[in-house]
């Protein structure tokens, strides 16, 4: 009964490893970081292999395994993937290695151990492959509300200053969105029982005509969790204050995947299984996806806080998403399925550059860095392409996610293209305001301040000393620029001329993070110029999704909008 | 014209880019083991790239065919959507190759002694490379995705040298300023791209020109002017001219590879690139037109009220690249003519830069030409070639200028009628201001009694400078007349815009020249008048004539930027932050705290009883293990 165990492995090896390294002693952190990234090296070697197994001219879903989990209601511990789930699985490969070897110095704020760190930090690597890896919708909402609890003490535990109150409002918002989930979960059982056998397999759902009033609640059930999720506006507001002080290994992950499994939800749940609800809805999504793409991204400028900003763009990136999921069209739809990889990659390594410089700096906000491009040019460059990836320039990965994105709504819906389209501005903006501020003009700020000061505690990104003295909170933003600005104008010349003595302290990229950084550049680059392999993994599954909502190709739908 | 595949040489056109790329690679990722022979690399490469293209070139002229296409992969194919990663050879792109990768490496050359000293002169070099391997892409590519990634392509790499020296705040500013007014105009070009994808279903130049005359007029002029947009903000036209001068924060050689060769051109390229669009519009034609006569206007009028050298000179480009627009706005009669003055003026200007460089070398890097004075004793050479590019740029009679400008001005006039004349008469009045401020530039900084400041002592630039400016002075002398009598380029480019005409003159070229020549010569006599026959105050005039007061404020481009955008942009900002701050998460938490129960119960809640949370996921297991029994039970 079951054709494969890759994915079954790529779910037990994690979770099995994140035991193993909770039951190491206390004082063993060292061999609990060589068995996380062992661990997890031993999963992305996993999902290359799948993908090898993957014939993208096959079956929808592939390396399938079933057993029987809860008989009496149709439960089946149910695994596979098609083209969509693989690429995940292969972000999620990738992206754990890095955040483990990015986090190798970090340091506890609290009284917790590392070691539990990597523990959660695997045992959430193993539900982020079950989420994507499920293919009963039961089990996809098990592991959706298993992440809940990782994540929860990966923030609250070893975030920021105010890790309680960021982990406790994300702990809100998702529960939220998990019950009413939940009920919309029930309902489509109740639905299957009543057109015939009960059962939450996801291929037998899809066969299922659902009647149209019933398709909208469970839709909006479905939807409102995954809004939350992805988030969309104006459900957005806990991920900035998460992002911020969640440690930047757990904001990657948080960002980086997690966030997607709302976009993969609209994908995979809400377009096949309720087409008609997901066709009367579109319009309303597509408003909050463009709303939310202008809006994030002028947030984004107007943020202090490095990893804030950050978070905003996120959330202007996942705008787009939700315009290419809800465009109806192959071309636009495989663009946000590869946006959602892309972005996991750019904005992760945004994410971990922005990290290293709050490790030398500690502090986040923008006004306490600048000129550092002079004394670290490759943390610098290193910068600057996470940047110019996170703004969709050509010859990066994220250009032609954006940019199938926008071709493909075009036909179909060419208003709110064109106001999308004028996000590309904004985001070139947030982007080089930002660059601009922290690496370019005169050295000033913290690092170059910091010859006086003392060295600053380099090992506790998201945690670092400083941040105590500048909670981070929405509130007080505005009065962080300022006594940022203010703070730059009257030591200006004092830091300058101070600048040559302290132009040592600014310690490059260690080869540590050369390592860290290195594998996601080179993915930003090969993935764009030659993105044709994950497409030709993707658009089947995509096309396949479109032909259940009753949409196809760009021409071939209808020219309303 | 078909398309063939291409076979023997041009198949390996591909070096053309992959070199100066891999330039750029080897230098970026070498770091500093690259830092002794950097520099000769990156020139290297570019040479390299100038030979491939002289013989790609010289392949195509031999041969009967005129477009001729190399494939290379597929770049991105979903669905419909099918876009190659391929090339175009034909007489249009072989031109611009040749311009971009000669001109190209001239300054290459020059910048090996300009940037002698620079601790980062490697980075510069590896710049340059992305810069012209960005631009060749732009116009190799043989579809307009291809054309839209060295489009960017060229944006970054414009950054990345215009903040060189990213200590200089205003280097930084300048940068950003650029690349966001680019962008802006490339949202115009990825519109236009959208529409023909949604129209036609294909985004290469042979599907888009093969089926752009089934759409209806309305759409035609719509991508029209998108494409213009695109145009607008690469090639700073009129309302996006504001970043150009400003592009002069970076080193001087940047300036004339962004003002020569690369960048400004590839508006021109689009257009002309696009002709069968526009041939089908004559609404985005005469919006072209517009825009460049306007704009030729604007960088005349500024250009004679800035005291900064590179400053003129890039103004000096904005009125140059507005002759170009005007040309390829007249359609078929003037494609051939805009191209042929882009070729010229990337001589001479190019040179005009190099050598506004050698004087700033000279010059402890001053740019006030208020403090300039007498140089053309100390800088023979620089003086020479200078003049040269000088007297080419304002149309002096058989130097370069002279033939290209006044086939503009010609085919302006022969659109005939009122439009025709006042064309006419912007573009003749152009070519008088362009003499005024090129002649109080000469004036101001190779003549007259010198204005230093104590602190310079002018030598002559090495020769590693001076013999890539030279070799611009002979182009800037020779190539307009070799282009218009020799090797005949509307000939050479007919496959692409169609056959010459002999265009029925409404003036008598003749009467053209004379009068063009009359009216350049009395901007040079104004400028004598006013400027060389006086002394030259060290500090500029406050009590000037209001037009003199607005042209030094470059006509308050800048000033309307920031009042109409960038100032209620930052206002939205913050009140954005603000509303998100309170309005949004506190509604938000609001509605959370109602469905908790009490807001008293949220704030116990956010106290962070982890305890509490896992109970009430245990308890939310309960209830769905119920509701599931129950239902099957029913």
């Amino acid at each position: 009964m079951s054709d494969s165990l890759l994915l079954l492995a790529m779910l037990v090896v994690p979770a099995v490893g994140a035991a193993a390294v909770a039951a190491l002693p206390g004082d063993r952190e060292a061999t609990a970081k060589q068995a996380t990234l062992g661990v997890s090296l031993l999963v992305l070697v996993l999902a290359v292999l799948a993908t090898l197994a993957f014939d993208p001219d096959g079956e929808r879903f592939q390396l399938t395994s079933s057993v029987s989990w809860i008989p009496g209601f149709g439960v089946d511990f149910a695994l596979g993937v098609d083209g969509i789930a693989l690429v995940m699985l292969l972000l999620v490969g990738v992206l754990v290695p890095v955040v483990v070897l990015a986090s190798w110095r970090d340091t506890s704020p609290g009284r917790r151990s590392m070691r539990t760190f990597f523990a959660w930090l695997l045992l959430l690597e193993a539900c982020m492959v079950g989420v994507f890896a499920a293919t009963d919708v039961f089990l996809f909402y098990v592991f959706f509300e298993a992440m809940l609890v990782p994540v929860y003490f990966i923030v609250g535990s070893f975030g920021g200053p105010r890790r309680q109150y960021a982990a406790v409002k994300f702990f809100l918002y998702s529960l939220v969105g998990g019950l009413v989930m939940l009920a919309a979960v029930i309902g489509l059982y109740v639905v299957s029982e009543a057109a015939g056998e009960g059962t939450f397999s996801f291929t037998a759902l899809n066969d299922l005509q659902i009647d149209p009033t019933a398709q909208r609640l469970l839709f909006l059930g479905f939807f409102v969790a995954f809004a939350i999720k992805a988030p969309l506006v104006p459900l957005h507001t806990w991920l900035p204050d998460t992002g911020a002080e969640a440690p930047i290994g757990g904001a990657v992950l948080l960002v980086g995947v997690l966030d997607k499994v709302g976009t993969f939800g609209f994908l995979r749940y809400c377009l096949p299984l309720f087409p008609d609800a997901s066709r009367e809805f579109a319009p309303l999504v597509l408003v909050l996806a463009v709303a939310g793409v202008l809006y994030a991204a002028l947030l984004a400028m107007g943020q202090s806080d490095m990893k804030r900003l950050v978070s905003y763009t996120s959330i202007a990136h996942f705008g787009f998403i939700a315009l290419g999921v809800f465009a109806f069209t192959t071309e636009a739809a495989t663009g946000a399925v590869l946006y959602m990889v892309n972005h996991g990659i750019a904005t992760g390594l945004l994410f971990l550059v922005v990290g290293m410089l709050i490790a030398r700096g500690g502090s986040r906000l923008v006004g306490d860095y600048g000129g550092v491009a002079a004394h670290a040019p490759k943390l610098a460059g290193v910068f600057l392409i996470a940047g110019l990836a996170s703004l969709a320039l050509p010859g990066t990965n994220s250009f032609v996610s954006e940019f199938l994105v926008l071709i493909g709504s075009f036909p179909t819906r060419p208003v709110f293209t064109v106001l999308a389209t004028v996000g590309i501005v904004l985001a070139a903006l947030y982007v080089l305001l930002l660059y601009q501020r922290t690496m370019h003009g005169p050295p000033r700020g913290v690092l170059f301040a910091a010859a006086d000061a003392g060295t600053p505690d380099a090992g506790t990104p998201g945690a670092g000393p400083a941040d105590g003295g500048h909670p981070a909170g929405g509130a007080t933003a505005a009065t962080a620029t300022a006594t940022g600005t203010a703070t730059g104008t009257a030591t200006g010349t004092a830091t300058l001329t101070r600048a040559a003595g302290a132009a040592t302290r600014v310690r490059d990229l260690s080869r540590r993070e050369v390592a860290v950084v290195a594998p996601l550049v080179a993915l930003v680059l090969v993935l764009g110029v030659y993105p044709q392999p994950l497409i030709r993994l993707i658009e089947p599954a995509v096309a396949a999704t479109m032909s259940d909502v009753g949409a196809g190709t760009s021409d071939s739908s209808e020219g309303t909008d | 014209m078909d398309t063939v595949a291409a076979d023997g040489l041009l198949s390996a056109s591909w070096l053309v880019i992959a070199l100066p790329l891999l330039g750029a690679a080897v230098l970026l990722l070498g770091g500093r083991r690259t830092d002794r022979f950097g520099h000769l690399l990156g020139t290297a490469t570019v040479v390299a790239a100038f030979v491939v293209g002289l013989l790609c070139t010289v392949a195509l002229a031999g041969s009967d065919q005129r477009s001729v296409a190399v494939d290379l992969f597929t770049f991105i194919g979903v669905g419909d959507l099918d876009v190659q990663a391929g090339l175009l050879i034909d007489p249009l792109s072989a031109t611009f190759v040749l311009l971009i990768t000669g001109v190209g490496a001239l300054i290459h050359v020059y910048s090996i002694g300009y940037m002698a000293h620079d601790p980062r002169r490697r980075r510069f070099f590896a710049y340059l490379n992305l810069f012209v391997a960005a631009m060749l892409l732009l116009v190799l590519g043989d579809n307009y995705v291809a054309l839209y990634v060295g489009w960017e392509g060229v944006g970054l790499a414009s950054y990345l040298l215009i903040a060189f020296w990213h200590e200089r705040p205003a280097a930084a500013t300048a940068a950003k300023k650029a690349f966001i007014m680019n962008r802006v105009g490339d949202v115009g070009l990825a519109l236009a791209i959208f529409v023909m994808f949604a129209q036609l279903g294909t985004v290469s130049y042979e599907g888009v020109f093969g089926g752009i005359g089934t759409l209806a007029a309305g759409t035609v002029t719509a991508i029209g002017l998108l494409l213009l947009l695109g145009a607008c903000g690469k090639s700073g036209q009129f309302p996006l001219q504001a970043w150009l001068p400003d592009a002069m924060e970076g080193p001087t050689p940047v300036s004339a590879l962004i003002h020569a060769a690369t960048m400004v051109t590839a508006g021109v390229y689009l257009i002309a690139r696009s002709a069968p669009i526009y041939d089908l519009t004559p609404t985005a034609r005469t919006v072209v037109l517009a825009v460049g006569a306007v704009t030729l206007l604007i960088g005349a009028v500024v250009g004679c009220a800035y005291d900064d050298i590179k400053k003129v000179l890039a103004y000096s480009t904005v009125s140059q690249i507005g002759y170009m627009f005007l040309a390829v706005g007249l359609g078929p009669v003037g494609y051939a003519a805009g191209i042929a003055h882009l070729l010229t003026h990337g001589f001479f200007k190019a040179g005009l830069f190099l050598g506004a460089g050698s004087v700033m070398h000279a010059m402890n890097d001053q740019v006030d030409m208020r403090r300039f004075g007498g140089l053309a004793r100390r800088l023979p050479v620089t003086f020479v070639t200078f003049g040269l590019g000088y007297l080419a740029l304002i149309g002096f009679p058989f130097l370069s200028g002279y033939w290209t400008k006044d086939a503009i001005i010609e085919a302006a006039l022969d659109r005939g009628g009122t439009s025709g004349w006042l064309l006419g008469a912007v573009a003749v009045t152009g070519a008088g201001l362009t003499a005024f401020y090129m002649t109080r530039l000469m004036l101001m900084t190779f003549l007259g009694r010198p204005r230093w400041t104590d602190d310079v002592h002018p030598h002559e630039s090495p020769s590693v400078m001076t013999a890539p400016m030279v070799v611009l002075a002979v182009g800037s002398v020779a190539a307009g007349f070799l282009l218009v009598n020799v090797f005949p380029l509307d000939e050479w480019l007919a496959p692409v815009f169609g056959a010459p005409e002999e265009a029925e003159h409404v003036v008598a070229p003749a009467v053209v020249g004379i009068v063009v020549t009359a009216v350049m010569l009395v901007g040079v006599l104004a400028a004598w008048l006013f400027v060389g026959r006086r002394e030259i105050p060290v500090v500029a005039p406050e009590r000037v004539s209001p037009v003199t007061r607005a042209a030094r404020r470059a006509l308050y481009a800048d000033a309307v930027n920031e009042s109409l955008f960038m100032r209620p942009g930052q206002w939205l900002t913050r009140a954005l932050v603000w509303v998100d701050n309170r309005g949004v998460d506190g509604a938000v938490n609001g509605l959370a705290a109602t469905l908790g129960g009490s807001s008293s119960r949220l704030g116990r809640a956010q106290t962070g009883f982890v305890r509490s949370y896992a109970l009430g996921m245990l308890g939310g297991a309960v209830v769905v293990a119920g509701a599931l029994l129950a239902v099957t039970a029913g």
